[in-house]
């Protein structure tokens, strides 16, 4: 006890004087919180337009009218023919054509249906999905409008009022940053977390301290709970100022209990802690250790679910992020400040998260030696 | 009357592989002995030195430090020994005071001894006054000689030196030289690698390693009428010269 005592000093006086500690851990993690959520965002704007009306009729214009003023939309081409279309879309002028075929306001008159064609360059299969999307959406809704003119008044409707819905199921607007600001946290503090504990710990066998302590009384787990301790409280310490920006900020007031979510934090800073510290047991240089961390949270957070929904993954990457702390933690922070859970509703989530910590902080104690083989 | 044996090896070897770093060394130290351990770089002379503090496992052989076994007690050797290796080994971010204290705690002196401990050695070294500079911001010979005071705050039995002067200019070596005899005469075992032969000549026995073997062992007088030298540098260069294996 007395030995850990004097460890947590040695360590606290280390971290105070450090200025890029003391920098990269408070400065770094507000600018991100306060400049991710609002970059960070979903939804897609200007989306370039690329138009090609072999129509030239009332209806065709109304069209066009309507998808522009949607606001999704920029038209940047106006062809006549839809190879000269595509020549924009090669140029990336554009990033999707809407062909109007001819006869268009005929057929819809006389055939009561006519066909519309949409070519969307995909290279940024996110943009080409939603802008496609959002295009449908408006074309639906186009083809409402006229359907209800034809019902109301059937003959005389020269000029029909042109009314600008936007598709509001892929625009959930404001929601974005409150889905986001709980999930940049969740990452910061992995950071804190992985990266820092470990690097810490190689810095003693670079400096060569390590083995002035290998050679004293000191036992491993004093030894490891000495590293273990401060970083858990930086994290915790940052994970409050995280909850004062999104709350104060961002007006982002959970609907569970801010103690609900120390508690999970706790646990599973436990699992991340020992984490890095088994990578610190591994790593011999500082560039190791940080190439290791900084590719292992990068799997860990794409395969988190913070950028994309873990349902749309495939099988095989659903099963992955099983075994991933990461994604429990986003889940759960979602889940207490978005829905309101308890203790009781993720209660799954902290058994696995008890798993993470005994699994990496067993291997990291074990794979830690005072005495070279 | 024989004199009490604090380090007792016998065929203690270290294999790294097909290479024997260190190759059936025996020898005995006795209590409030400063046994010098020289060889050209590559000997063994570190390996030997890390598999008695407990910091590396032996391939074979036997080896007690302060009695207990190397191989089931090295906890307990821990607790007994000082270390202070080539690299330097304290806390640069650190000050001077920070530096006594957080050693001494870890050894589990009181906290009124550690303040005693504190002043005693900054008085020793010189360094009153200056107890709460970074150890980063100290000249190498000042710190090498904080280094050894610290090594021996909580008075181990023996105290292990891996090469403690290299870089330091001869009268900083000296004055280190000078807390070595301090240290003897308080009745601390001293065991220092060193790679200059003057320092060899201050001890009270040498071995001399030569491709991970002790070619041979006794004081150093008796060495320089054996190999017929006026100095240690002789004997040691007719030793050496033997040596297969090249230095790093």
């Amino acid at each position: 006890m007395r030995m850990l005592k004097f460890l947590l000093w040695k360590e606290l006086i280390q971290i105070y004087r450090d200025p890029a500690i003391i920098r990269i851990l408070f400065i770094m993690p507000m600018i991100q919180l306060l400049i991710l959520p609002l970059a960070a965002d979903y939804e897609i704007k200007n989306i370039n337009l690329g138009i090609v009306d072999q129509d030239h009729t009332e209806y065709s214009r109304q069209l066009v009218n309507k998808i522009v003023s949607s606001g999704y939309f920029r038209l940047k081409d106006y062809s006549a023919t839809f190879p000269q279309g595509l020549k924009a879309i090669e140029l990336d002028k554009t990033d999707l054509i809407l062909e109007i075929p001819p006869h268009f306001e005929r057929d819809i008159v006389k055939e009561n249906q006519a066909p519309l064609f949409v070519a969307v360059d995909a290279i940024n299969g996110v943009k080409a999905g939603m802008g496609g999307a959002y295009i449908q959406g408006i074309i639906q809704n186009y083809n409402q409008d006229i359907r209800t003119q034809w019902i109301q008044e059937q003959h005389f409707n020269p000029q029909p009022t042109v009314e600008v819905t936007t598709a509001d199921w892929y625009n959930p607007n404001m929601n974005y940053r409150v889905f986001m600001v709980p999930g940049i946290l969740v990452m910061l503090v992995t950071m804190i977390g992985s990266s820092f504990a470990s690097n810490n710990i190689v810095r003693e066998k670079e400096m060569g301290t390590i083995e002035q302590i290998n050679v004293s009384p000191i036992k491993k787990t004093q030894f490891i709970l000495g590293k273990l301790i401060p970083f858990w409280m930086l994290a915790l310490t940052v994970l409050t100022m995280g909850l004062l920006i999104a709350r104060f900020v961002y007006g982002i007031i959970p609907l569970g209990h801010y103690t609900t979510i120390y508690i999970f934090a706790t646990i599973y800073l436990l699992a991340i802690l020992g984490l890095g510290l088994l990578l610190s047991t591994y790593a011999q240089t500082q560039q190791q250790s940080m190439l290791v961390s900084f590719f292992v949270t990068m799997i860990f957070n794409l395969l988190s679910g913070l950028y994309t929904p873990i349902e749309s993954m495939p099988a095989w990457a659903q099963m992955i992020t099983r075994f991933n702390p990461v994604s429990y933690f986003i889940e759960v922070m979602r889940m207490v400040m978005l829905k309101g859970s308890s203790l009781a509703d993720i209660k799954y989530q902290i058994l696995a998260l008890i798993g993470f910590a005994v699994f990496f902080n067993t291997w990291a104690i074990l794979n830690y030696r005072k005495r070279s083989g | 009357m024989e004199k009490e044996k604090v380090i007792t090896a016998k065929d203690l070897t270290k294999r790294f592989g097909d290479f024997t770093a260190v190759d059936k060394i025996t020898f005995d130290v006795t209590k409030g002995e400063i046994f010098g351990f020289i060889g050209a770089n590559g000997a063994g002379k570190t390996t030997a030195m890390r598999m008695l503090c407990g910091l590396s496992l032996p391939t074979s052989g036997e080896a007690t430090v302060a009695g207990f076994d190397v191989y089931k007690q090295n906890e307990q050797i821990k607790k007994n020994i000082g270390y202070m290796s080539q690299r330097f080994s304290l806390y640069e971010d650190l000050t001077i005071r920070e530096n006594i204290r957080f050693y001494a705690g870890i050894y589990g002196l009181a906290d009124e001894l550690i303040k005693e401990k504190t002043a005693l050695l900054l008085k020793q070294l010189h360094m009153e006054g200056q107890e709460n500079t970074l150890v980063r911001a100290m000249p190498l010979g000042w710190r090498q000689k904080l280094a050894f005071s610290i090594a021996i705050v909580h008075d181990p039995a023996i105290v292990f030196l891996d090469e403690p002067t290299g870089g330091v200019d001869p009268i900083t070596r000296r004055e280190f030289w000078g807390l070595i005899y301090e240290a003897s005469e308080k009745g601390i075992t001293i065991f220092v690698t060193t790679h200059y032969m003057d320092e060899a000549e201050y001890c009270n026995r040498v071995s001399i390693m030569v491709d991970g073997r002790i070619d041979a062992l006794d004081s150093p007088a008796n060495l320089m009428t054996q190999y017929a030298s006026a100095s240690m540098d002789g004997v040691f260069l007719q030793l050496a010269r033997k040596a297969v294996r090249t230095g790093d």
